[in-house]
Parts: C-alpha cells; sequence; structure tokens
C-alpha cells in the first residue's frame, strides 16, 4: 500500500519533469510532447518512425476517441491517431 | 478495356504512379488515363492492380498505380507489391521506365519521406503535387520551382478536379524519359556531409569522386577515416546505404523550411477542427454515425429494390422471349431459360445494391469521413483484431456479403481486409431471410406465437456475428501469415468529394463484378442446372406418368400431376442421387434425402433452396416462403418409420446451418477476385460448411437430450 502510494508521486513527478519521460500511453488530451525514443526495437515500432515520429518530433495530442482508444496526434502538420497499446513502445518527453 | 499496346507495336513507356494513402493518387492517375482503365489483381495477393494508358505527343504511356504506400521497406503485403513492381522483380514485367510521385502539398514532411526512397531507385522521376488548394486555405504556401531545384526533378502542380497542370504533366513525363533528371536526395546530402566532415580532418575530396570511391575502391576513404569515428559512422551508413527513418525526415525537414512559407492564416484554427468537435463528440459523433449508417442502408435497400425489380422483371422477360424460340429442343429451352438466364439474372440482380454502396463510400472516402467513423468505431472492432474501418463491410453483408466483401478494400492493411472479407458471410444477408421465414412460418410461429418467432429472426441474424469473434481471433493468431503492424490512421482534412473520382470507381466495380457474373458464375450455372436437369428421358417420363395414373384419387387432389413428374425427375437427377448418396452424412442432423438436396441445390445460391424443397415436396417449383401448402407438407413429412420428419427443433438446426454455411457461388468468385487466388475461397467454403454442419448436428443431439 505504502509502496503504491510512493509510486503515484513519482509518477506525478515525473509529469512535471521536462527530462523524464513517459510512455506513450500515459498521454492526455492538449498535451505536448516530444518523443524521446522507442523502447523495443521491434520492427513493428518503425512504421511508426516511418509516420514521421522519429527521435525529437514535437506532437500535440489533439483528441481522444469516444471509446477511450485510438488517440489522435498532430505531427509536422497533419493528422495521425494511433492506438495506446501499439505505440507503447514509444517513449516521450512532456513539454507542456 | 483499354488498348495497352501500342499499335504499331513500338516501344511503350511504364510509368508507375507511386504516392502515399490519402495524397490524391486515385485523382491524378483519373485525370492522365480518364475512363482509359483496367482493373486486375497482383498474382497471387490480394492487392488490387489498376492499370491504364495515355498519349502524349503521338505516343503512348502505360501508367500502373502502384498501391498507396507510407514506406517502401517492406513490411506489408502492399508493400511488397509496390517494391516488386518498382524494382521488376516478383512479377513477369519489367522495371517501369519513370516514376510519378504524387505529393500531397499539404503533408509535405512525410510525403518528401517516401521521395527519398523513390529517388534511391535510380529511375528518373517525375513529382505531381496535389492538395495546394487545400494547403492555401491553411495559409501554406509552397515554392514549387525552389522545391524543384532542391529536389532535382520537374514539379508539376495539378488541381485534379479542374484538370489544371495534366497536361504539364504530361509534357514533364515525356522529357524527363529523354532526360532522365535524377533526384538528389539522402544521398547527396549525406555525401555532401562526408565531404564536410573530410574537409575538416584536412582531406579534399568532391562528392562526385567520393560518390566513386565508395563504390568502386573504398579502402583508400577507409584508412583516411580510420583517426575520426564520426567520418567513419558516416561512410559505414553511406556504403551500406543504411538510412534512418530520422536522417530522411531531417532531410524532409531541411527541404521544407526552404519551400513552405506559412502565413498567418495558420494560426487560425482549422475549418476540420472546427466540424471535428462536432463529428467525433462522443454523443453527436456517435449518433451522426449511426444516421449515416442508417440513411445509407435505408438507401441500399429502398433505391436499390426498384431496380431490381427492373432486372428482375428483365430476365424473366428475356426467359420468356427466348422460350419459345427454341421449344422444339427440350434440353436447349430448359438450359437457356431455368440454366443461363435465371443463373446469371440471379446475380446481376445484386449491381444496384453494390453501385448504391460504393457511391456512398467513396463520397464519405472522398470527404474525409470515413476516417472520422473509423476513429470512433475502432476500439469497439480493434479488440478481436479487426480496425475501425471494417464496420462498413461488415455492416453491408448483413445486406449482401458480396458488396461487403468489396468494400472490405477501404481497409489499408491486407492482413485484417482478409479477415474482413472472410467473415463477412457469416452476416446473415438478405438471400438467407426466405429460409428463416419459411421455416419459422411453418415450425415456430404456430406453436410458439410471434413472439418467439419475432425472436428466432433475431437470434439468426445474431448468431453469426456472434460467431464472426472467434473466427477472426483464429484467422488472426493462426492462419493469416504477415507482421502486424500498428495500426496508423490518417485523419485528412475535410473535403468536397471529387464526383469524376466517385464515378469512375463505380464504373470499374461495375465491370469488375460483371465479369464475375459473366465467367465464374455463368460456368457454375451451368453445372448446377445440368446435375439437377440430367439424366431424364421420354421412357422414364411415360413411367412417371403411368405411376401417377395409379394413384388414389385423394393424392391426385393434393399433387397435380406436373409436380408429381416434376419431383420424380429431380429425385432421378444427379443431384437428388448424390442428395440420397450423403443422406446418412446428415442424418445425425436430422435431415433425410429431401432436405439433403436441398441443401446441396443451395450451394450455388442459397435461397434456391426454397423452390427446391417446393419440387421434392410436390408443390411446384413455384413455391415461396409464404408457401402455406409447403409449410403444411414440412409440418406432415415423416421418416419412413413414421416419426416426423421435423421438429421445431430440427428446423432451428436447418436454419442455423443456413446462417452459418458459404451457399453463395457469387459470393466465393467475389473472393477469388478480391484475394487474386481459390485459396481463400476455398478456405472459407470449408471452414463456413464445416460450422454450419457443426451447429446442425449439435442442435439436433442436444434437443434429443432433453
Amino acid at each position: 500500500m505504502h509502496q503504491k502510494i510512493q509510486f503515484e508521486v513519482s509518477y506525478e513527478s515525473k509529469l512535471m519533469s521536462t527530462t523524464a519521460t513517459i510512455p506513450f500511453s500515459d498521454v492526455r488530451v492538449g498535451m505536448r510532447a516530444r518523443v524521446a525514443s522507442y523502447t523495443k526495437d521491434q520492427p513493428e515500432l518503425r512504421r511508426l518512425a516511418e509516420m514521421g515520429l522519429t527521435e525529437g518530433t514535437e506532437f500535440e495530442v489533439v483528441k481522444v476517441a469516444p471509446l477511450g482508444d485510438p488517440i489522435e496526434i498532430s505531427l509536422r502538420g497533419y493528422r495521425l491517431c494511433l492506438r495506446r497499446k501499439e505505440a507503447d513502445g514509444l517513449l516521450i518527453v512532456v513539454i507542456s | 478495356m483499354p488498348k495497352l499496346e501500342s499499335p504499331t507495336g513500338a516501344q511503350i513507356a511504364r510509368v508507375a504512379l507511386v504516392g502515399n494513402p490519402n495524397a490524391g493518387k486515385t485523382t491524378v492517375f483519373n485525370a492522365l488515363t480518364g475512363s482509359f482503365q483496367k482493373v486486375g489483381n497482383y498474382p497471387g495477393v490480394t492487392v488490387e492492380k489498376v492499370e491504364g494508358a495515355f498519349t502524349q505527343g503521338g505516343k503512348r504511356y502505360h501508367l500502373i498505380d502502384v498501391p498507396g504506400l507510407y514506406s517502401l521497406d517492406v513490411v506489408s503485403e502492399d508493400e511488397q507489391v509496390a517494391r516488386d513492381v518498382l524494382a521488376g522483380t516478383g512479377t513477369q514485367e519489367s522495371k517501369p521506365d519513370l516514376l510519378i510521385c504524387v505529393m500531397d502539398g499539404n503533408n509535405l514532411e512525410r510525403n518528401l519521406f517516401l521521395f527519398s526512397q523513390l529517388a534511391e531507385l535510380g529511375l528518373p522521376i517525375v513529382c505531381a503535387m496535389t492538395m495546394t488548394d487545400v494547403a492555401k486555405d491553411k495559409g501554406v504556401e509552397i515554392d514549387d520551382a525552389h522545391l524543384s531545384r532542391l529536389l532535382g526533378v520537374p514539379v508539376i502542380r495539378i488541381v485534379g478536379h479542374k484538370g489544371e497542370g495534366v497536361a504539364q504533366l504530361k509534357d514533364a513525363v515525356s522529357h524527363a524519359l529523354l532526360e532522365r533528371p535524377t533526384a538528389s536526395a539522402i544521398r547527396t546530402k549525406l555525401l555532401s556531409d562526408l565531404r564536410d566532415s573530410f574537409a575538416r580532418a584536412g582531406y579534399d575530396y568532391s562528392t562526385e569522386q567520393l560518390e566513386s570511391e565508395v563504390a568502386h575502391r573504398p579502402e583508400k576513404l577507409l584508412s583516411d577515416a580510420e583517426p575520426f569515428p564520426e567520418i567513419q559512422d558516416l561512410l559505414t551508413r553511406i556504403r551500406s546505404n543504411q538510412i534512418e527513418p530520422r536522417d530522411r525526415y531531417k532531410w524532409a525537414e531541411s527541404i521544407t523550411q526552404e519551400v513552405v512559407r506559412v502565413s498567418e492564416a495558420h494560426r487560425i484554427k482549422r475549418r476540420s477542427d472546427a466540424l471535428d468537435r462536432i463529428v467525433t463528440h462522443r454523443v453527436f459523433g456517435l449518433a451522426i454515425f449511426v444516421a449515416v449508417m442508417y440513411v445509407m442502408f435505408q438507401s441500399i435497400y429502398t433505391l436499390a429494390a426498384p431496380i431490381m425489380d427492373w432486372i428482375e422483371g428483365g430476365f424473366a422477360a428475356l426467359s420468356t422471349w427466348v422460350g419459345p424460340m427454341v421449344e422444339s429442343n427440350e434440353i436447349l429451352a430448359s438450359f437457356l431459360t431455368d440454366g443461363l438466364i435465371t443463373g446469371v439474372g440471379s446475380v446481376v440482380v445484386f449491381l444496384p445494391q453494390i453501385l448504391i454502396l460504393f457511391f456512398f463510400i467513396s463520397v464519405l472516402e472522398g470527404s474525409g469521413y470515413l476516417a472520422r467513423a473509423a476513429f470512433l468505431m475502432d476500439r469497439s472492432l480493434g479488440w478481436c483484431g479487426l480496425n475501425g474501418r471494417a464496420f462498413i463491410p461488415l455492416l453491408s453483408s448483413f445486406a449482401c456479403a458480396i458488396p461487403g466483401i468489396m468494400a472490405a478494400r477501404v481497409m489499408p492493411d491486407q492482413r485484417s481486409r482478409l479477415a474482413t472479407i472472410l467473415v463477412a458471410p457469416l452476416m446473415s444477408c438478405s438471400a438467407r431471410l426466405p429460409v428463416y421465414l419459411l421455416l419459422i412460418g411453418a415450425f415456430i410461429e404456430p406453436r410458439f406465437g410471434p413472439a418467439w418467432a419475432g425472436f428466432t429472426l433475431f437470434a439468426m441474424h445474431f448468431m453469426g456475428l456472434i460467431v464472426a469473434i472467434p473466427v477472426v481471433l483464429i484467422l488472426n493468431r493462426r492462419v493469416i501469415k504477415g507482421k502486424r503492424l500498428p495500426f496508423v490512421l490518417e485523419m485528412p482534412p475535410y473535403q468536397w468529394p471529387k464526383w469524376k473520382d466517385v464515378a469512375l470507381t463505380l464504373l470499374n466495380r461495375a465491370k469488375v463484378f460483371l465479369k464475375i457474373a459473366g465467367t465464374i458464375i455463368l460456368f457454375m450455372s451451368m453445372v448446377v442446372w445440368a446435375l439437377l436437369y440430367f439424366p431424364r428421358s421420354d421412357a422414364d417420363e411415360v413411367a412417371y406418368r403411368s405411376a401417377y395414373a395409379s394413384l388414389s384419387e385423394d393424392v391426385k387432389q393434393s399433387i397435380s400431376e406436373e409436380n408429381f413428374i416434376l419431383e420424380r425427375q429431380t429425385e432421378n437427377s444427379y443431384l437428388g442421387r448424390f442428395g440420397k448418396f450423403i443422406e446418412p452424412v446428415f442424418v445425425p442432423a436430422g435431415f433425410d434425402w429431401r432436405i439433403s438436396t436441398g441443401i446441396l441445390a443451395a450451394f450455388p445460391a442459397r435461397e434456391v433452396v426454397v423452390p427446391t424443397l417446393g419440387i421434392i415436396f410436390t408443390v411446384g417449383s413455384d413455391a415461396d416462403e409464404e408457401s402455406e401448402s409447403l409449410r403444411s407438407q414440412l409440418v406432415s413429412a415423416k421418416w419412413p418409420d413414421g416419426r416426423p420428419l421435423m421438429t421445431p427443433w430440427t428446423a432451428i438446426g436447418l436454419m442455423a446451418f443456413f446462417a452459418l454455411c458459404a451457399q453463395c457461388m457469387a459470393t466465393l468468385a467475389t473472393v477469388r477476385r478480391e484475394t487474386g487466388s481459390w485459396k481463400w475461397p476455398l478456405f472459407m467454403f470449408t471452414y463456413m460448411t464445416a460450422l454450419a454442419y457443426v451447429a446442425a448436428v449439435a442442435i439436433h443431439q442436444l434437443s434429443r437430450l432433453f
């Protein structure tokens, strides 16, 4: 129990800090974020990089679908929708 | 069909049209070729091949529409096909002579990513820039001339629906074939980076020198680079051509920074966003979705119905017109009217539904709504391995699986497209309705009342949907090969659909469908007709007549001579004999040879079971699902030992059989057309028939326990 609270505190502080990374599945609407790295070197994740989510790319979370998934983001002047779980290998840094 | 060969036999240039999905590739293709298009399949794969032709300066060009793709790295089937077409491998055809790269001016960075890969193929390239009007609305201005200088290839603006730029594009293509401009992209940039790095290290190389030394004798370069890890790394990447997506995007960013000017208008929220707040809203969005789907399917039913009646009437008139002309030859008359005309007519009748559905699909796709609907629906379909776009094919299949399967082309990835195609026929189509109505009217409604009758009808429609879920899960885990890619859905800005593109889509779909009806269906109709007609002889007919004459007056009252003879002829036909032969197979499901023959006769088209049962139960071939005499014959039919042939449970088993079985040759032929091989229709036929059989047997056996 005690441990869990500790975890949540550190998670919130991660959100605050500008250098700590969070997985893509934790994004919220309205966030601006930057792609930090890919956790897994899966060929499947290469598709996300090909779509423009390369390291250092900034994006904005535009909308979450009514049923919770997929997530619409805006990057490189266009709109892309991704599923939370499938983009989980993507680590991001929250800008604002 | 367009003539793709040059009439003089001279060498014609092969041009491949490549671009991102949603980049306006179809519009450019249509603008270049008009209606000179041929739709086919790449051999052995589900990917559709569209080809066309155009002329410029007296020379003929063969245009190949390469499937829309984001990247040339081979991960999906589409990308494999695209690579094969561009490299001239895998197919019998040679490399194209030139590429037209369609670039969405509204989305330049990501489109340049693909361009950078195309540039490495070493083919001359011409860029066709689309959507510049949309970009302008967003306050984005592009300096084409500068872009053309930076890329080293011509850049032509195309405004599709106005036909602007098409002549210039054709002109650029003909010039590019002579001048062969080579695109300078990443490699050139990496080479100039290498030159700069070497210069900093005190070595003076030109990029041309580097290029040739890297290719032919890299030893000196390698030893020069020895002390500098940074140069070594660059050199290795250039040598192995190992270019990462981030290198390509860095290059794309550097290009866009130079050629794109964004005015203040860009700061104003997009109009699309305002619309999206409503269209993808959690309440209004879902309401709009339901309304759009309702209008679409209501139109398919109500608008198609009168046209379908005309077509049916037309074929019936054709039958009555042809019949008397060949009256002297009974076999030929039966072949033409019952076999050929009825068989082909029963398939052509679906054309209006297909065209209406594709009208809606191309309008929804062209306007950008389809992407929004997929966004809304993805969660509800994604968990079992499909995705948001599957709702149109699956919903349409409740009307008819043929347009549903054709509609599966809205799914951009081949894995989920195939999964959708394979489960689409499990949705209970309108041709199953007569079977349900006949049996519910005979066994359920009289005994259990209208409430249970309604419930049974609902359960039959729901069953396919429920069964489809585990089927998709198993298909995705065990049957369909290939990598699963993350689902990426692009949200294009809203646009007015381009009516010329809509019209050409309808034309192509109609051609494809009529070709199926005119080939495979025609052949199957002849086979099935022959199985039901032969063997037949005058001697047999005489015997049947005397058998009828010796019947008691009571029986004669209830059965006409004509129906009696028809029943005997059918019983004696190859199909009837086969029905008797496989009766033991169907006995565990509680079906005798009569039901078995009905089931067999229904394999080409399930709705045929009603008239066939009419013949076998001696009420004549014009019996329909409302026929009281057929219903009472079914209820009073007995096994040889006197037990009633059918109980309500056997009837439910029979309905379940029809709900799950792949009894529709037009569907199988469409699957063959859409997947490019007989493998998938065979697989579909096998698994659905097995499911149907198991369900019917299970229902009958369970009912005997209670």
